[in-house]
């Protein structure tokens, strides 16, 4: 079973990003789980969105402690919470900033930075990253195909909204592979 | 077909399927999801009921109780303090014995307010003559509400059920379920048959006013048909298992519990990981294994008794506290085991939303086993400070 | 079982109980006074006064409680409340 948690803000999608995910997975012919840390959501409070991938039925219901994947919707959540905590070591971390970060990453994990930000306002005319990122996992985990991740998102949204969104996780995904 | 949905969505479809007449209900976190989109499904007319607005829980239940009397199958689904709203709705459901059933969307009751769950709302139910039926995965919520419409409209039985799943933790996750047909549906849940009915041409009243000189026979009369259900439930738990293959012909289900030492008892969402924590256990050599209640009402004794014959120590996970007293389900286990020396100890854990990991049941085992029982599991000592 | 299932009963259960076994008055018509507008039949909490084909009252005194609400309503004063004779 491999786990990964999500770390955004209240309205920046985690919790939409986390069930697209899983549904693409699922597509993908996985066992996926996907679920919210329950809050009381509050735009911009942090808040966590959680998914598990497996071969198998999945019955663990505990919240996400050890993740072998994290993505961080917005760098400055890293002075508020340890997003890092418990990441396994060989784990991706993948992180949505526009500049070279410095802080003292956990060892052995990858870190992988990507513009988000800058993407969806060119793709999507809004500040919303989660379907960029989305691009961006499936191109550094390998554990979702970009198609169905494109059929996900199609599921989700309609019309051009979706294929905006595509287009968003699509150029995320060309950054990651060319970057990696 | 498997489809990975929401669980309060899946809830929603397979309430659907069962061709519910009259839905009354009134939204409350976490219950919300469910009820707006069956809301969905009447407005688009992808089911023919009527969905009653109402300005509270009392209301809802009420008119589901008048539609459920003028010969409807209803539906209604609540949670925490909306099922409270409903306490004196709920035991007049069961005693003019119409088969209501309801989602319990399981959450704590305040104060302190949560919105997150524990099994604290239902188990408050427990005397109300409605059955309690609890699921372990979204798989099971939906086909518990099958089986529930089965079995309460069934005039052997004639009571109202519960269908408990856990908050969020259940309702919001998004996982693969199987939904049966629309076809399959009407064929394992037939057209509702009232006992009797309001009407107009043929007049009836229910829920008589009762002398000390029948009272007592009213309330064995229910009793009795709680006793019917301990067989019927299982019967349609069996021909579901027949026509679908997924199993409910228990009212318990035992998960490696052979040639257990210390057996786990729990209810609905929490099973799953106690069924890693067991694979967990039983890797390194520990001999442990999982009782799980599917039924709470009525309460299985027997299957129980045989379940758990064999083991040397019982570790009960309520999620739920009788306060002044135990958790309500290991008070049930103790009353089942009585006079065969089985310890039971009981663990009062996971209320208002605490998480629990594979190792809380590691821990729990490990505290049974040194005969440290009838505790609050996992208080932060600091905040009691 | 005897008892409706449910707690259910048919209508009219109540006729087979003569709810007028006791009072201390009962109403007594006086036809010669009486003008016909029915209002007795109508105010009668019972239900227990009936109209002929002549439209005069006719009391079930199975059912009179003896309340004297008809008596007390009548606008023509042809009811009188008389001591019920033991």
């Amino acid at each position: 079973m491999r786990e990964l948690r999500i770390h955004g803000r209240g309205g920046q999608g985690s919790v939409t990003a986390a069930e697209l995910i899983a549904v693409a997975a699922f597509e993908g012919g996985m066992f996926a789980q996907a679920f919210p840390a329950f809050g009381v959501e509050r735009r911009g409070a942090p808040v966590q969105a959680f998914v598990r991938f497996d071969n198998q039925k999945i019955r663990l219901r505990s919240q996400i402690y050890e993740p072998d994947y994290i993505i961080v919707q917005d760098s400055t959540l890293i002075r508020d919470v340890n997003v890092f905590q418990g990441l396994k070591e060989g784990g991706i971390a993948i992180i949505n900033t526009e500049k070279a970060l410095t802080y003292p990453f956990p060892k052995g994990v990858k870190v992988i930075t990507i513009d988000a930000t800058s993407i969806a306002l060119k793709t999507l005319g809004m500040p919303i990253t989660n379907t960029t990122l989305m691009g961006a996992f499936a191109a550094a985990s390998g554990e979702i195909k970009l198609e169905a991740l494109e059929d996900a998102v199609r599921r989700r949204f309609k019309g051009e909204l979706a294929e905006k969104n595509i287009a968003a996780a699509k150029e995320a995904y060309r950054f990651v592979k060319e970057a990696s | 077909m498997l489809e990975i949905m929401e669980g309060s969505h899946a809830v929603a479809e397979s309430v659907g399927l069962c061709r519910p007449q009259v839905i009354a209900a009134y939204p409350i976190t976490p219950q919300t999801h469910i009820v707006e989109a069956l809301a969905e499904m009447v407005a688009n007319c992808t089911i023919d009921a009527e969905y009653i607005t109402v300005e509270s829980e009392f209301s809802a239940l009420s008119a589901c109780l008048g539609a459920s009397a003028a010969g409807s199958r209803v539906y209604s689904a609540t949670t925490s303090q909306g099922l409270a709203l409903m306490f004196e709705v709920c035991f007049n459901c069961a005693g003019m014995r119409l088969p209501v059933v309801m989602t319990i969307v399981n959450r704590a009751l305040g104060a302190p307010l949560s919105i997150w769950n524990d099994h604290q709302d239902s188990v408050s139910l427990r005397d109300s003559g409605w059955m309690q039926l609890y699921a372990e995965d979204n798989q099971e919520a939906t086909d518990l509400h099958y089986i529930a419409y089965r079995v309460s409209e069934d005039h052997r039985v004639l009571l109202p059920s519960f269908v408990c799943f856990d908050g969020f933790i259940l309702s919001h996750t998004y996982e693969p379920v199987d939904m049966i047909t629309q076809e399959q549906a009407d064929s394992y849940v037939p057209a509702f048959k009232p006992y009797h009915r309001l009407d107009a041409d043929d007049p009836i009243s229910f829920g008589l006013f009762a002398s000390p000189d029948y009272y007592m026979e009213f309330r064995y009369a229910i009793d009795q048909a709680m006793n019917q259900a301990r067989s019927v439930l299982p019967e349609a738990g069996r021909v579901f298992s027949e026509m679908f293959g997924r199993d409910y012909s228990g009212l318990v289900e035992e998960y490696r519990l052979e040639d257990a030492d210390c057996a786990i008892v729990a209810m609905g969402s929490i099973c799953g990981t106690v069924k890693d924590a067991v694979d967990e256990m039983r890797n390194d050599g520990k001999k442990v294994g999982l009782l799980k209640l599917r039924a709470f009402r009525p309460f299985p004794v027997k299957e129980v008794q045989k379940a758990l014959s064999g083991v040397s120590t019982v570790a009960v996970l309520d999620k739920n506290i009788s306060l002044g007293s135990k958790g309500a389900v290991a008070l049930e286990i103790r009353d089942a085991l009585y006079g065969s020396q089985i310890p039971v100890h009981d663990y009062i854990i996971a209320l208002g939303g605490r998480d629990v990991r594979r190792k809380d049941i590691a821990a729990v085992v490990a505290s049974a086993e040194a005969g440290k029982g009838d505790i609050f599991y996992g208080l932060r000592e600091e905040v009691l400070k | 079982m005897a008892l409706g299932l449910g707690c259910t009963a048919r209508p009219g259960k109540s006729r087979d109980n003569r709810t007028g076994s006791w009072r201390v008055f009962r109403p007594e018509f006086i036809d010669e006074k009486c003008t016909k507008c029915g209002m007795c039949s109508i105010i009668c909490p019972e239900g227990c006064i009936g109209v002929n084909e002549e439209g005069l009252p006719v009391p079930d005194y199975d059912y009179c409680k003896g309340c004297g609400l008809c008596a007390e309503e009548c606008p023509a004063e042809a009811i009188e409340m008389k001591k019920e004779e033991k």
